[in-house]
């Protein structure tokens, strides 16, 4: 058996989700103008909400919506923070990454009296969605069929966010904002507005990441399961220069990577190192990626 | 003339505005504190008892010792990150580094032909130049390729961590031993103990540098140029300091610190490099969040470490005694740190309107 075949693939597209959901955030604030590294955190609190959710309101979708809100409160805190009275977002994104991850640990502990791990089979997860009439074609039927929805509804928003930021209204004011505020704010755009949404909006799709992280791939809630995929997420934006396709890009090839390293730890090699590669492979396409463009 | 005696509204506004803002962290502490509060108090908690519980878990008795024990690396890594943020640079890296350094330690501890005391110093020396050049790699990143210091430290950790942890369990395990660990380190290599068993001569080793930095800070003009560089980089730029140079070099210097960290907990407190123990504390973090509190400013920096240290020591004695997860401190923390960082741009934002 070779590294590649269709199962990898299909690994790979669960392992894309989260990233390019909370890329996908990172890229709509970077578009309005705000750098944000608060994403690992927040997907952590999403992951964290969703199982919480779930168990507690019964059902995988109470967990998703649970998620969704708390993420979105929790960038309210950078929205608030950042946008309101103009604090550092990247001292802020730094606190809401130590926030979520001490508050999970606090309340797994508190609410369900354990440390590390919350694992259990009545613990709701997502299904996978069985596609119909492509789930029956050879080969790749079997890689885009039988994903979770939050899945499919990453795929829909890659088109979504296009669509809204480059043939909007609104999409060209919030380029506007974070291209030349001063000007947009002499035209009338509210700065501050158009930010602090971008960020709540940022917020929710940092909550389905972490819904998909806990409950799509996998259904439990292990300590620091965001792992450093939002990090990761911040270099998809910047590798994808910030355009939705680019971030599809980006997030595939660290997907790639991240279902690759499984395999060749399947292979023999030891897990110590097979863990690294996403990361080594990110810096590496980092290191490429600016060597040609200058992004930084 | 009512109007030069009294003074307007306007103004005494802004009187009451800058006693508010005069002092920002110890207001700060006191908000977190008040939110911890409200938070245990909806997890039905008594938060008098538990805060009482902090108090008497950091100082009653043997505790003050723990306390200081733990201050002396979280003090170091505190360091680690406050260098490069006094000239505006924020390290990610300080786990890698800290993994980077005990490692080196451990194998000049365990494999150097040295007599004891040579082989230690050049252990602990080992460790600060290992994890000093982890570190200026990502700043050299940067200035050569420009690839975010941000982003660069961060994901460096990673395989800092993956290749300590492979050591560990393979090439340098201890196969006598279950646990993924190595070796014990010989006697005569390991730092003097000070309180056998819980605090070892890097205390002072800790302070040491601490002054050293303290004085670079203060009175050595690469020191002034550094704090130049958090002022207003391209300012220091114009004015002839060699940014690029300088970025490596205070990197080098935070990430030596790491390392130095590294080194005194495996050849002062555990003799051995045990897979995770230099990172499960979160040292690293909670470091960084006293060097944010103090912006970077040495002394400032230092308390903040030995006020983390002792809320998390309490924590510990509070876990112990009230049965609520010693985690509360950490939110607590980061409370602390995006109340400060909201407050500090709220002072910006009421300097312009």
């Amino acid at each position: 058996m070779g590294i590649f075949d269709m199962l990898l693939f299909h690994s790979t597209i669960q392992s894309v989700t989260p990233i390019l959901l909370a890329a996908l955030a990172g890229l709509i604030c970077e578009r309005a103008g705000i750098f944000t590294i608060a994403q690992e955190g927040l997907m952590l609190a999403g992951a964290f909400a969703a199982v919480a959710g779930s168990w507690f309101c019964g059902g995988a979708w109470a967990g998703v919506l649970i998620a969704i809100a708390t993420s979105v409160v929790l960038s309210g805190i950078l929205a608030g923070g950042g946008v309101l009275f103009l604090g550092d977002t990247i001292v802020i994104g730094i606190g809401i990454n130590l926030l979520a991850d001490g508050l999970s640990i606090f309340l797994l502990r508190q609410l369900f009296d354990i440390q590390g791990v919350f694992e259990d089979p009545k613990l709701d997860g997502l299904d996978a969605l069985r596609i119909p009439v492509i789930a029956d074609i050879p080969g790749i039927g079997g890689v885009i069929s039988g994903q979770t929805w939050i899945t499919y509804l990453s795929w829909l928003l890659v088109a979504a966010v296009s669509i809204f930021l480059f043939r909007t209204t609104w999409g060209l004011r919030l380029r506007g904002v974070g291209e030349q505020g001063e000007a947009a704010e002499t035209l009338g755009v509210s700065v501050r507005r158009y930010r602090a949404a971008a960020i709540l909006v940022s917020g929710a799709l940092c909550g389905l990441a972490g819904a998909q992280l806990s409950l799509g791939a996998v259904t439990l809630f292990s300590e620091g399961m965001s792992a450093g995929r939002g990090w990761i997420a911040v270099v998809a934006v910047m590798l994808g220069r910030a355009n939705p396709l680019g971030v599809l890009g980006a997030s595939v090839l660290f997907g790639l990577a991240d279902a690759v390293g499984l395999r060749m730890q399947g292979l023999g090699l030891p897990n110590q190192l097979t863990d690294a590669a996403p990361y080594v492979i990110t810096l590496i396409a980092l290191i490429l990626a600016v060597r040609r463009h200058r992004l930084a | 003339m009512a109007d030069l005696d009294q003074p307007l509204p306007d103004a005494k506004r802004r009187r009451w505005r800058a006693a508010i803002l005069w002092s920002p962290v110890p207001i700060s502490i006191v908000v977190a504190i008040v939110i911890g509060a409200a938070i245990m108090q909806i997890t039905d908690n008594d938060s008098v008892e538990v805060y009482t519980e902090i108090l008497r878990g950091a100082f009653v008795g043997p505790n003050l010792v723990y306390t200081v024990a733990w201050a002396v690396p979280l003090t170091g890594m505190t360091m680690a990150a406050a260098l490069p943020l006094r000239g505006g640079m924020v390290n990610l890296g300080g786990d890698g580094q800290l993994v980077m350094g005990g490692l080196v330690a451990t194998m000049v501890a365990l494999d150097l032909p040295l007599p004891g005391t040579a082989r230690l110093i050049v252990a602990v020396v080992a460790a600060m130049l290992a994890a000093g050049l982890y570190a200026a790699i990502a700043a050299w990143g940067q200035v050569r390729w420009h690839v975010p210091m941000l982003i660069s430290t961060l994901l460096l950790n990673y395989p800092a961590k993956g290749f300590a942890s492979y050591m560990v369990r393979f090439p340098m395990r201890d196969p006598t031993n279950g646990n993924p660990e190595t070796h014990m380190v010989a006697p005569d290599a390991r730092l003097p103990q000070l309180i056998d068993g819980s605090l070892s001569s890097s205390l002072i080793l800790m302070i040491v540098a601490v002054g050293l930095i303290i004085l670079f800070d203060r009175r050595t003009v690469p020191g002034f140029e550094l704090r130049l560089r958090g002022l207003n980089p391209r300012f220091a730029g114009y004015g002839g300091i060699h940014l690029d140079r300088q970025a490596v070099l205070t990197m080098f210097a935070g990430g030596a610190m790491a390392g130095l960290v590294g080194a005194s907990i495996v050849l002062g407190d555990q003799f051995r490099f045990m897979d995770g123990a230099l990172v499960t504390p979160n040292y690293t973090w909670t470091g960084l969040m006293a060097a944010l509190l103090a912006n970077g400013e040495p002394v400032g920096a230092v308390a903040a470490a030995l006020f983390f240290s002792a809320l998390q020591i309490g924590g510990f004695g509070m876990e112990r005694a009230t049965s609520i997860p010693r985690e509360l401190t950490s939110v607590l923390q980061a409370i602390i740190i995006l109340l400060l960082a909201t407050r500090a741009g709220l002072k910006r934002h009421l300097r312009l309107g």
